[in-house]
């Protein structure tokens, strides 16, 4: 219990060679306590002055709980912060911003019905005098942000229209317009694309300059190596090691988050391809305003089959999967499943005919989260519990055993609240509600978005598994990694239209960068300039 | 000895953070109890089998209208149209049973048996029910304005339906066979009212579809994340409709119930009616925002309610002190919601701290 204990001699050396003043943050011991977890468990972290310090670790290893004590939303159980040598306590926001600490949180936390500059100031509005707002000023203010950021968004455009990658880019211009010594950002980059990232990183490195110290989290281990200078590893609530980024490489970091050997992570296994199971036709998802968002899509998906599907976000690939789950009505074209065009467009027939959408934002499209593990599991498949007209709880238990035994879920009792799961394992939840339906072709999208390296691999471990018994598997992803090593076969999207097809013996990580960027502009694409924030950078 | 202290400290506090949860846990029930203690005490007829009876009847017209209501709530949604609707369907259930069906084509009045006139009117109940859900599924209207919009319509139409006038003495006559219709607010088995009987059968068959149907898990779903739940194969489009037809048949329920006691049906019978529903509700423990509540609750948010109000009434209170009193603990209940959320995490937090 004692908080004195965790620096090992080897890993004080370095640090004990800085001068005191090189670090402006310290948290000593730091301890936090949730209905259930124990989310930190006396952390150590030093925040280097002037450096990009990055925190990694599996989901639930205490990343965002950490951020959240050091910007003020959280009270630690126990621990003390030092800021500039001193203990303080940050007791809100407010008073973190006070101090000098600014946030970007992982989750987004704009207003999408108010537009650009008024997220940027919200709650710090400039005033003429007391009680106008200076709307010329922000507006000022907030033109030179974005010019720096170098984006095409105007001050004026409602965050509610701009594609999720440029609200990243207003939640980074918000936080830099608080002038911030210490800047936290939690998992900036997951909904930006390359371009956007190297612009973020150049701003980065701006900041570093003018003396601001980044704190860094990402689940994207090679972008933390670019960026950091020191990394800090946390796992099961537990600071593991910390060491300046140029000492360590990636299997480095894996082996100390996950505690084992990185090199079985990410492989697809071999299968049997059967015969066609699903058959696309022209499926076109006309956009509000004229052109297409689904662009006349054609192909096909054998039996146990993974299909990946890359392209950049924005490219139609999340709407091509809702209009194959029957969510958007006013698509078009044909569709079918084993031989038999499919003729119901709802969500639930689809689903009783076996094409289950697993949906990209598990908080949003995935979970109820005022529901329990179990009650989650079985909604989409209720129907096969009944006992005449009643669920019958032994039925369900069955299931809801069977089901967190096959995707071995964490979970102490399946009548907790679902939000009381880390990421990785409500994934699992959200995947163990799709295959209760028996389906036939399962649509993944992003599966392994925001969840750890060994819940990932489990994932991935999972699809192969469920590839080998026959289903067809359509996933998307925006990793090239992943996608490169899961799929049987890759379709690249570019706004609404398949652009590429590649089997996976001649995909390349090039091959699908430039299919992706196919329609955005090939000049900027060939000089690497990444200009407008659409176009791709292969950098 | 140094360090048994501090774990007969810890295990003493423990404990009473336990009964502080189980009080607050319980609370909606506990303050029944007190609201009983405290009543018999002050008033001496206050717990007479007459003034229980009176008590009870008044409890099952906020319950019946409760349940209906709390289907809906769990949506999250609301239904300000069940006032109204208790006035429609007295007003049609009277109009039938003095005026009978007049069809001018055929030239006759056609007079139904009570029986079929009961139906017709819980039937008219949920189909306005039908037509607040179609409103709010198919054109998007928030549950609020369309059941506000069924609260102007509906009692406009039972005014319309007698010109304003009150349908009196509903007794039928016998040579038309529709005699009996007061039977409904005054019958009794095992000497119990047949509306009490009412409510208790509303609320077991309300809870068991709650707790152990496909339907009742969608209800929850739906109000807990709506996208979620239409992504997992919930039709909620449906499973809304059917929600606001639930509540307007208790609703017309109610109103039979309300007519057959007076023997009489008076257009503005269950004027702010809705609003004692949702109070009922609330105290329950329903959340407004949907996903989290019970039929039980409910059930026990009536008592409150009706015993509050008896009570007051027993002890001569003044009827506008009532008001100011019922907006009070209403507010409080909820106050004390919240309070037991932050209560049940903290407990959690010192329960585990002492664990590790």
């Amino acid at each position: 219990m004692s908080v004195a204990t965790t620096n090992s001699p080897t890993e004080t050396e370095p640090i004990a060679a800085l001068p005191q003043d090189e670090i402006i943050m310290r948290a000593v011991g730091m301890t936090k306590l949730f209905p259930g977890t124990v989310a930190l468990d006396h952390v150590d972290f030093n925040v280097y002055r002037g450096k990009v310090n990055v925190l990694v670790g599996e989901n639930g290893a205490g990343k965002s709980t950490l951020m959240k004590i050091l910007a003020g939303v959280y009270q630690p159980t126990e621990g003390q912060l030092l800021l500039e040598g001193r203990p303080v306590t940050i007791k809100n926001p407010l008073d973190a911003a006070r101090q000098g600490v600014g946030i970007i949180y992982q989750e987004m936390n704009l207003f999408p019905n108010l537009n650009v500059t008024e997220n940027i100031f919200m709650a710090r509005e400039m005033t003429n005098g007391r009680f106008v707002i200076d709307k010329k000023a922000q507006i000022a203010q907030t033109e030179a942000l974005l010019q720096r950021l170098r984006q095409s968004i105007k001050p004026d455009d409602l965050v509610a229209d701009l594609r999720i990658g440029q609200q990243q880019i207003v939640e980074i211009a918000k936080a830099l317009a608080q002038d911030a010594r210490i800047l936290i950002m939690d998992e900036p980059t997951s909904a930006l694309s390359t371009a956007e990232v190297e612009v973020l990183f150049e701003v980065i490195n701006d900041l570093k300059a003018n003396g601001v110290s980044v704190i860094y989290i990402s689940h994207k281990l090679d972008e933390l190596l670019q960026i950091g200078d020191y990394v800090t590893v946390l796992r099961d609530g537990r600071r593991v090691d910390e060491k300046p980024a140029d000492q360590i490489d990636v299997s480095w970091i894996i082996e100390q988050m996950v505690g084992r050997n990185p090199a079985s992570l990410f492989q697809g296994r071999d299968h049997e391809v059967g015969d066609d199971l699903l058959r696309v036709e022209d499926l076109t998802l006309p956009r509000v305003g004229g052109g297409y968002t689904v662009d006349h899509v054609s192909f096909t998906l054998r039996q146990g089959e993974i299909l990946g599907i890359y392209g950049l976000m924005g490219a139609g690939r999340s709407e091509l999967f809702e209009c194959l789950a029957g969510v958007r009505q006013g698509a078009t074209g044909r569709v079918w499943l084993n031989g038999e065009e499919v003729k119901v467009g709802t969500v639930d027939g689809r689903i009783k005919l076996g094409m289950y959408l697993v949906p990209e934002d598990r908080q949003r499209d995935g979970l109820i989260q005022t529901m329990s593990v179990a009650d989650n599991m079985l909604l989409p498949s209720l129907r096969q519990y009944l006992t005449r007209f009643v669920l019958s709880r032994k039925k369900e238990k069955e299931a809801v055993t069977k089901s967190i035994k096959d995707l071995s879920v964490k979970v102490a009792n399946p009548n907790q609240l679902i939000t009381s799961l880390s990421g990785g394992n409500q994934q699992k939840v959200v995947v163990a509600k799709s295959l209760l339906t028996s389906p036939k072709v399962l649509l993944l999208d992003e599966p392994s978005r925001g969840i750890d390296v060994a819940a990932k691999s489990e994932i991935f471990e999972i699809m192969s598994r469920l590839a080998g018994e026959g289903y067809g598997i359509l996933f998307i992803s925006s990793e090239l990694k992943e996608i490169l090593a899961m799929s049987d076969r890759i379709l690249v999207m570019s706004k609404g239209q398949i652009t590429g097809e590649f089997a996976k013996s001649i995909a390349t990580e090039e091959s699908l960068v430039a299919a992706s960027a196919v329609g955005h502009g090939l000049a900027n694409y060939k000089n690497g300039n990444g200009n407008g924030g659409n176009s791709h950078d292969p950098s | 000895m140094t360090q048994a202290n501090p774990s007969v400290v810890a295990k003493r506090r423990l404990t009473g953070l336990d009964v502080q949860e189980i009080l607050l846990r319980g609370r909606a029930f506990i303050a029944l109890i007190v609201l009983i203690v405290v009543f018999s005490l002050l008033n001496s007829t206050f717990l007479t089998p007459a003034n229980i009876v009176i008590m009870a009847k008044h409890v099952a017209i906020n319950a019946i209208l409760g349940i209906g209501m709390t289907f809906v709530i769990l949506t999250g949604g609301i239904d300000l149209s069940v006032g109204s609707i208790v006035g429609l369907a007295a007003m049609i259930a009277g109009g039938l049973i003095n005026e009978g069906l007049v069809l001018p084509m055929f030239g006759v009045i056609v007079y139904f048996h009570v029986w079929a006139i009961i139906l017709i009117s819980l039937l008219v109940g949920a189909l306005l029910g039908a037509i607040n859900g179609l409103i709010i599924t198919r054109f998007n209207v928030a549950p609020f304005i369309a059941t506000l919009g069924m609260l102007y319509a509906a009692r406009g139409l039972a005014l319309l339906r007698s010109n304003g006038n009150t349908f009196p003495n509903l007794v039928g006559r016998p040579e038309l066979g529709n005699t009996g219709f007061p039977l409904l607010g005054s019958g009794e088995f095992l000497s119990v009212n047949y509306s009490i009987w009412l409510m208790i059968i509303f609320a077991a068959v309300a809870a068991f579809v709650a707790a152990k149907t496909p339907f009742g898990r969608q209800v929850y779903a739906i109000g807990g994340n709506e996208r979620a739940a239409e992504l997992s194969g919930v039709r909620v489009k449906r499973v809304k409709t059917i929600v606001y037809m639930i509540s307007g048949f208790c609703a017309a329920m109610v109103g039979l119930i309300i007519a057959s006691q007076l023997v009489a049906a008076h257009p503005a019978t269950g004027t702010f009616f809705e609003l004692n529903a949702i109070a009922a509700v609330v105290l329950g423990g329903t959340s407004l925002s949907g996903g989290r509540g019970s039929i039980g609750g409910t059930i026990i948010g009536a008592f409150v309610i009706g015993v509050l109000g008896d009570g007051l009434i027993g002890l001569g209170v003044s009827s506008f002190w009532q008001q100011v009193i019922k907006g009070a603990v209403i507010v409080l209940a909820v106050i004390i919601d919240q309070v037991q959320v932050r209560m049940q995490e903290r407990a959690a937090l010192q329960r585990q701290q002492q664990a590790a």
